[in-house]
């Protein structure tokens, strides 16, 4: 296991894979090395059939503080800094192409990279004690793995300007009313509700989780008449599943279903 | 015990009790800008130092504290860039934050007057243990101001709505025997009792576990903010999930099943 590797901590837990970002004395900083590990994690785990649903998770001081700034402050111009960065920032886009839920178990910082990292994600849980921001602004630079993007999808322009020009960071309870993040949790549970959350999500259809992330991929994506029809042409889809006549069977026979993911 | 005399406050830590006292009698203890940051930073710190378990907050002299130091915010007014609301952010605001956010308790110790962001900071402490001669006063009406430093915040919540609003509008101070009937302050004892109510109270506190007291305190400030009932009773859920695992809990039950004292580690 090389330096990076123990960066990022990878355990199984029934159906649910759990990637810990473990840079604690860097609050996490997303060097490239650890997004690397990162990300061959989290696509191991989709790979994995006995692997429903994905957690990432920081430490509870810092999700993760932002990228590793020093990887970047001596670039000398455009050119170098598209040429340091641009395999890492691509490979930073297949988070968003893993086809199984993921979600975000966030406490403490996620500022930057560390927000970005979060909102690419398919959900995020934050504890009370969570702070979200892109303070790119106040190093003279903008996000760049996502984070203009993915905060005005979520948030909407306007807040997502005040955000991202003034580097102002969300309280957890403010990014719940702004709809950044689905839920927020005593820090002390975080963990263990991301765990219940993404069992509850491992006891449906697989199948089912991975069409109703890409019909949701696509409202964010698409026009609404392409999300539409996407949606649909998923819906149909599904019943060429075992799982569906299963889910429906039980439902009529008033029994719980057991998804096989077939 | 450690002591550490700032000029305008004094800091000291003896047997898990953090003492901030306000010390300048002289000025009745007007706050000024390095005494509001001092105390700020003396409280968050003590929230993150385990030797600590409960924070004091007192006076020296015969008065609690006469509020922001008028002589100091007249000079700096001065400054033609100089706000009110910039003062309140910089150096009042955080420490009312601090204090309601620091997961131990704060035990206020007042005696005479508490004036202005005085009693924004008596009021802002967990529990308030007064002499009788004390007194809450509000005169921001006085000047053309509103009260500051969290006490429209506090004061409806505490005195129902137009309790506060009179005694903000008409500067009505609040008696210590007021403030008791109203449940504003914990106990009125005569100022030569004041100390060994304080040590009272204290005692009491440590015999409780540590994170007791402190997800107690979460809760609460949560409540007061909470949308629903529903919703705070499920952050309840929460913490008591989390308590149930911890070792104070257990030792709490044995110690109750086997009809002894316990002995909680803070675990």
């Amino acid at each position: 296991m090389n330096a990076a590797a123990s960066e990022v901590l990878v355990e199984r837990d029934g159906a649910v894979g759990i990637a810990t970002l473990n840079r604690p004395q860097a609050l996490n900083a997303l060097s490239m090395p650890l997004m690397k590990a990162l990300i061959d994690a989290l696509e191991t785990f989709d790979a994995d059939s006995s692997i429903r649903v994905m957690i990432v998770a920081g430490s509870p001081r810092a999700f993760a503080a932002g990228a590793d700034i020093n990887e970047m402050k001596d670039l000398a111009d455009a050119k170098a800094a598209e040429a340091a960065m641009a395999e890492h920032l691509g490979r930073w886009d297949r988070i968003g192409r893993l086809k199984k839920p993921v979600i975000a178990a966030v406490s403490g910082f996620a500022l930057g990279g560390g927000c970005e990292l979060a909102m690419a994600c398919d959900l995020i849980l934050a504890s009370e004690t969570a702070v979200f921001g892109q303070p790119e602004i106040l190093i003279g630079v903008i996000p760049g793995a996502g984070g203009t993007q993915r905060l005005t999808k979520a948030v909407g322009k306007s807040l997502a300007m005040d955000l991202v020009l003034t580097g102002r960071r969300l309280t957890a309870r403010e990014a719940l009313a702004a709809g950044l993040v689905a839920r927020v949790l005593a820090p002390e549970v975080l963990l263990d509700e991301a765990k219940k959350l993404a069992r509850e999500i491992a006891k449906g259809s697989p199948l089912a989780a991975q069409a109703a992330k890409a019909a949701a991929n696509a409202a964010v994506d698409r026009q609404l008449d392409a999300g539409l029809s996407r949606e649909r042409q998923l819906f149909y889809t599904l019943f060429d599943t075992q799982d569906q006549k299963e889910g429906m069977r039980a439902f009529a026979e008033k029994r719980v279903p057991k998804f096989e993911g077939k | 015990m450690t002591t550490q005399t700032a000029s305008e406050f004094l800091n000291a830590t003896k047997e898990g009790v953090l003492t901030l006292t306000l010390n300048r009698p002289e000025a009745l203890n007007a706050l000024t800008g390095t005494m509001l940051r001092g105390l700020a930073e003396a409280v968050t710190k003590a929230g993150r130092d385990k030797s600590v378990r409960v924070i004091v907050i007192a006076a020296a002299g015969r008065a609690f504290c006469a509020g922001a130091d008028l002589g100091d915010v007249k000079k700096r007014m001065a400054d033609k860039s100089f706000e009110h609301g910039d003062e309140l952010r910089k150096s009042f605001n955080p420490l009312i934050l601090a204090l309601r956010r620091v997961e131990k308790p704060v035990v206020a110790v007042v005696q005479g007057t508490a004036a202005g962001a005085g009693a924004s900071l008596a009021l802002a402490c967990d529990l308030k243990i007064c002499s009788t001669d004390a007194k809450f006063l509000n005169a921001f009406s006085k000047v053309g101001l509103i009260p500051d430093s969290g006490l429209t915040w506090l004061l409806p919540r505490a005195l129902g709505l137009s309790l506060a609003l009179e005694h903000a509008w008409l500067a009505k101070p609040i008696t210590a025997e007021t403030a008791l009937k109203f449940g504003l302050v914990n106990r009125v004892v005569p100022a030569e009792e004041l100390p060994a109510a304080v040590g009272e109270t204290l005692c009491s506190l440590f015999a409780v576990p540590p994170l007791s007291l402190a997800l107690t305190k979460r809760a609460m400030n949560r409540s007061l903010e909470a949308p629903s009932l529903e919703d705070q009773m499920e952050h309840e859920a929460q913490l008591q999930s989390f308590l149930g695992k911890t070792k104070d809990h257990a030792e709490g039950i044995s110690s109750f099943l086997e009809k002894r004292s316990p002995k909680f580690t803070g675990e």
